[in-house]
């Protein structure tokens, strides 16, 4: 039960609003490991790279996604529009003379939040199985356009002739994947932090409200057609500038980006890291690229079984995903020790 | 003007194919307000069964048919039995997901037992070729679809409206917590719909074969297809679902004949629009 | 209690289900020469997994797995048609599994993929089935030995106008491959004097072919030239043409080999009958090469499986790496090994075959009808259109 002050002009009221922020924002243990594991393995994984690179652009695609779902309750099928979109963005400037990455994270981000913001409008008085089919209905258009609008993407082939210049002038994008892994490393650090201001803030709170109870929310002041506004603008953007940094860092993109497949595999992701954490949408990505890798190697063949089967008892156990069995692991451990 | 009663005709049949499989699925997911998205793998053991049948076995067409139903009936409630009812009462999307692992199993498991390779699928002569009534012809399959299909609308509506089966049901699903407290047995009504639903599937697999193609991948081409159809006619109502595929079936086949630029928009299109001025479907009562 | 157990018990599971994984594909160990085998074999495309398979496996029976003493080691894996992980996987396979060659690819996204790979590292691959001409241009160590669509669409062309089917409606589907058979022939056929009396493009999911047909059917045509993938477009095309009453002697098909495709031929059935196609293989080949091929691919393939393209492209680039092997005495050396293929010849189960100074691929294109031979549905071949390149011109 969360208190929300209604007139924060008392100064006993600040103080306690405040401290609420102060615990919320606080840095879990998970958080931390997961981080610092993750700059770990530039040294740890060396060989393997390139792979956690997808995984870490797959988890700031499914952050954005939590965003939306876990914190604004918004589910969605079609958010691989915004990832699709931010990666045409910036492999279509890089292959027409602007190859220079940072600025195609930014124009990337640009584009596919203005799609955002026009997204929420649509799906503003929808809710349940209705949201899932339009944001379904949207992303299979906006594949459907790229396909066709072949002189622009490349259509069925996928957009060649990507140019995409050194960051910062400097440092070239290696075939190891060391410069894709460092660079993807900041802007995905970077972002989840802002992620973490974001939903330690009021926005944050507000956003947890209209997810709870859309009807009452308003009643406190709080806009709803604009936050969701705003929550699907930056949460669009961020999926954005993953796309855009798959886009760079492959310097090849086709339509799959944009795919069905996508989008149901970052909401399968999330549902495994645990919604609503913001760090399980990262663990998710980890796990379930991981666990897609290495299966398909043990049997280049029926790999697929063995993810659907994974996938049914991680929701049939109904633990809130990774993140909620190591906390709940951790909390029944520290029970034990303390009596 | 033959030319138009003929892509009529073949838009109407394509709206029954789609009834006839995603009718199942207005059951279970409209009636039980269960997210099945695994319905298509039963419609693909349907079909699968069908074929075996008839190929291996050498069974009649209509034997073999009926035996999909019952086949894919069992099936669906063993896996509703095991693994679904566990969330009737859970969110949506832990459903959607889970009948997403569930049909990622079964393609991979039908590529693994039957082969990626389409087997061949044969029907009774007499439902070969076409037919010519008064001014224009239509293929005798395709006709036989929507006769059966306009037979099993009947029948579900009817037995929705007019039984006490189907009145426990409708109970249901305008308000479950005050049908348990009827002391209807809910477990036992879920249980009976689903398998319906899932005899319905298998069936619908088994008659779409023959002119769709059957291969491990069925489930994952024509979900979208299903979704959208059961959506758009609005949850709980089968005159809905029925409405919603016929609609679609003949703006799918007419806009792709006459405006063909457009081609894949059409439909969902037409999804997206419908969806935002009624949100719970043509039909739906909202829940 | 129980429940608390159930829910602890599931993530341990799921954990114990990846190490068994990983420990598993620890048996990739050191040996001889390693070969990468990639393209998709889950989802839509798992045909073409099994059917590269079933044909490598086929050829290394006949032959063995050992060339000039070395043997041969193949790592498959799953790129499930999609281009960025065709190029993680492919940049694993080289820098961790030290592949010395690669093969496969089915889609033309993949090949680019794999090409951003194989260009720096200088690892060749050998092209399977990835049919769009493009592809070979910036990617210096890439070999083709499939078809493009080009190379089979061009002679048709020609063909169709030369042999009385002047007035043709055609038919492609609505993506990369399809627009360029439309395209090209459009192009020869137009210019040996056809004309195309209207064309329609099917969006990738049709799931029916009446609103075409019956476009074609309103167009009078004498024949339709069509275009349909694979994946259940020649079962709805077949389906909607036989619906609207149209006969091979009114309305004559005319398609690229991909509507009868070996596989899809028993599915059509007896409708199917008198279709005429282009293509670079039929397992009806008359030659005993062929024969042989046939046998030994039946005997290792899943039941029911019958070679097609695919398989015969994916042997004969088994048959290019034994003969590069063997011609380098056990090494692979890249610049050596292009330089070899470009040039090289020799017989196919398909027809006579050879890999031009652009690492293309030059074979004969067949015109075949499709007629029953010994109770199955086979493409007969019944004119020849010899050693046609990329292009689709002809070579000497």
């Amino acid at each position: 039960m969360v208190a929300i002050p209604a007139q924060p002009a008392t100064p006993p009221a600040l103080a306690s609003a405040r401290r609420l922020f102060v615990r919320r924002a606080a840095w879990r243990w998970e958080e931390i490991a997961f981080w610092v594991l993750a700059a770990a393995s530039y040294f740890l994984f060396s060989d393997h790279l390139v792979l956690i690179t997808q995984a870490m652009i797959t988890g700031l695609f499914v952050v954005s996604l939590d965003l939306m779902f876990g914190y604004a309750g918004i589910p969605s099928f079609g958010h691989a529009a915004f990832f699709g979109i931010g990666a045409y963005t910036a492999g279509i400037l890089a292959r027409d003379g602007w190859g220079d990455p940072l600025t195609g994270l930014v124009a990337a981000a640009l584009i596919a939040g203005v799609a955002g913001a026009i997204c929420s409008q649509l799906v503003a008085r929808l809710h349940g199985i209705a949201v899932l089919m339009v944001t379904l209905g949207i992303g299979l258009i906006c594949y459907e356009i790229a396909n066709k609008w072949n002189s622009l993407t490349g259509g069925d082939d996928g957009l060649q002739g990507m140019q995409v210049q050194p960051v910062l002038g400097i440092f070239a994008f290696d075939i190891d994947g060391k410069v894709g892994f460092i660079y993807s490393f900041i802007v995905i650090f970077l972002l989840y932090l802002l992620a973490r201001r974001l939903v330690n803030s009021p926005f944050g709170l507000a956003l947890e409200g209209i997810r709870e109870n859309i009807r009452r929310v308003p009643a406190i002041g709080i806009g709803v057609r604009v936050q969701l506004a705003m929550a699907f603008t930056i949460s669009a953007a961020m999926a954005g500038v993953a796309g855009a940094l798959l886009a760079e860092t492959t310097q090849f993109i086709a339509l799959e980006v944009l795919g069905f497949d996508r989008s149901i595999s970052v909401q399968i992701a999330l549902v495994l890291g645990g919604i609503g954490s913001l760090i399980g949408g990262m663990i998710g990505a980890i796990v379930y690229t991981v666990a897609r890798d290495q299966l398909s190697l043990i049997n280049p063949a029926y790999w697929d079984f063995w993810v659907g089967l994974i996938l049914c008892i991680i929701v049939m156990s109904g633990t809130g995903g990774v993140v909620g069995i190591l906390r709940r692991s951790v909390g029944w451990v520290v029970t034990r020790v303390r009596r | 003007m033959a030319d138009f009663v003929n892509i009529l005709g073949a838009g109407i049949a394509y709206g029954v194919l789609l009834f006839l499989m995603a009718g199942g699925l207005s059951v279970t997911m409209g009636l039980m307000g269960f997210a099945n998205l695994a319905h298509g793998s039963l419609s693909m053991l349907g079909g699968y069964i069908v074929v075996m049948l008839m190929n291996w076995y050498g069974w009649p067409f209509f034997a073999a048919l009926a035996m999909a139903a019952l086949g894919a009936a069992v099936a669906g409630l063993i896996v509703e039995r095991t693994v679904f009812r566990r969330l009737y009462w859970g969110n949506e999307l832990d459903q959607v997901l889970l009948t997403i692992g569930v049909v990622t199993m079964t393609v991979a498991a039908a590529t693994f037992i039957w082969g990626a390779v389409p087997p061949a699928v044969h029907v009774p002569a007499f439902l070969e070729g076409r037919v010519h009534l008064g001014f224009f012809d239509i293929g005798s399959y395709r006709l036989f679809l929507i006769v059966f299909g306009g037979l099993l609308t009947l029948g579900l509506v009817l037995g929705i409206d007019k039984t006490s089966f189907g009145a426990k049901i409708r109970a249901a699903v305008d308000n479950r917590r005050m049908t348990v407290s009827c002391g209807i047995n809910i477990d036992r009504l879920f249980m009976l719909a689903f398998a319906i639903g899932s005899a319905l599937a298998g069936l619908g697999g088994g008659l779409a074969i023959y002119l769709v193609g059957l291969d491990p991948s069925f489930p994952v081409k024509y979900l979208v297809y299903l979704l959208v159809v059961v959506v758009v006619g609005g949850l709980g109502s089968i005159r809905g679902t029925l409405a919603a595929s016929l609609a679609l079936g003949i703006c799918d086949v007419l806009g792709k004949y006459y405006i063909p630029y457009l081609g894949a928009f059409i439909i969902y299109g037409v999804t997206v629009a419908i969806l935002m001025v009624r949100p719970n479907g043509l039909f739906g009562r909202g829940r | 209690m129980k429940v608390r157990v159930a829910r602890i018990a599931g993530l341990p599971l799921a954990a114990l289900l990846l190490a068994v994984g990983m420990a598993a594909s620890r048996a990739d160990d050191a040996t001889p020469l390693k070969i990468g085998v990639l393209g998709p074999r889950s989802g839509v495309a798992a045909a073409w997994g099994q059917e590269t398979d079933s044909a490598l496996a086929a050829y290394m029976q006949q032959h063995g797995d050992t060339v000039a003493g070395r043997k041969i080691v193949l790592l498959r894996r799953d790129t499930q048609g999609q281009a960025d992980v065709v190029r993680r996987v492919a940049a694993e396979l080289v820098s961790r599994d030290k592949v010395e060659l690669m093969l496969g690819l089915a889609l033309t996204p993949e090949a680019f993929a794999a090409a951003t790979v194989s260009t720096p590292t200088k690892v060749p691959v050998l092209i399977v089935n990835a049919a769009t001409t493009r592809v070979l241009d910036h990617a210096p160590y890439m070999a083709r030995f499939g078809f493009t669509t080009g190379q089979e669409v061009a002679p048709f062309g020609v063909w169709a106008a030369k042999h009385g089917y002047k007035k043709v409606y055609a038919i492609y589907t609505d993506y990369g491959p399809g627009l360029e058979a439309g395209r090209v022939f459009k192009k020869t056929f137009t210019e040996a004097g056809g004309e195309i009396v209207g064309e329609v493009k099917p969006p990738m999911v049709t799931p029916d072919y009446s609103p075409y047909v019956q476009r074609a059917k309103d167009a009078h045509p004498q024949a339709i030239f069509i275009f349909a993938p694979a994946a259940g477009h020649p079962v709805a095309f077949l389906k909607a043409y036989s619906d609207a009453g149209l006969t091979e002697k009114q309305v004559q098909v005319l398609g690229t080999g991909d509507l009868t495709d070996e596989n899809q031929f028993d599915q059509l059935g007896d409708p199917a009958l008198g279709m005429i196609t282009v293509f670079n293989y039929s397992e009806a080949h008359d030659s005993p090469l062929n024969r042989a091929f046939v046998k030994a691919f039946k005997a290792v393939a899943p039941s029911g499986m019958r070679p097609n393209f695919i398989a015969v492209s994916a042997y004969d680039a088994m048959h290019a790496v034994y003969l590069l092997v063997a011609a380098q005495h056990g090494k692979i050396d890249p610049d050596k090994t292009m330089a070899l293929l470009k040039g090289m010849k020799f017989e196919s189960p398909r027809g006579p075959v050879m890999i031009d100074q652009n690492r293309d691929m030059v074979q004969n294109i067949y015109i075949r009808r499709a007629e029953k031979v010994d109770g199955k549905l086979q493409n007969v071949e019944f004119d020849t259109i010899p050693m046609v390149n990329d292009l689709g011109e002809q070579v000497k």
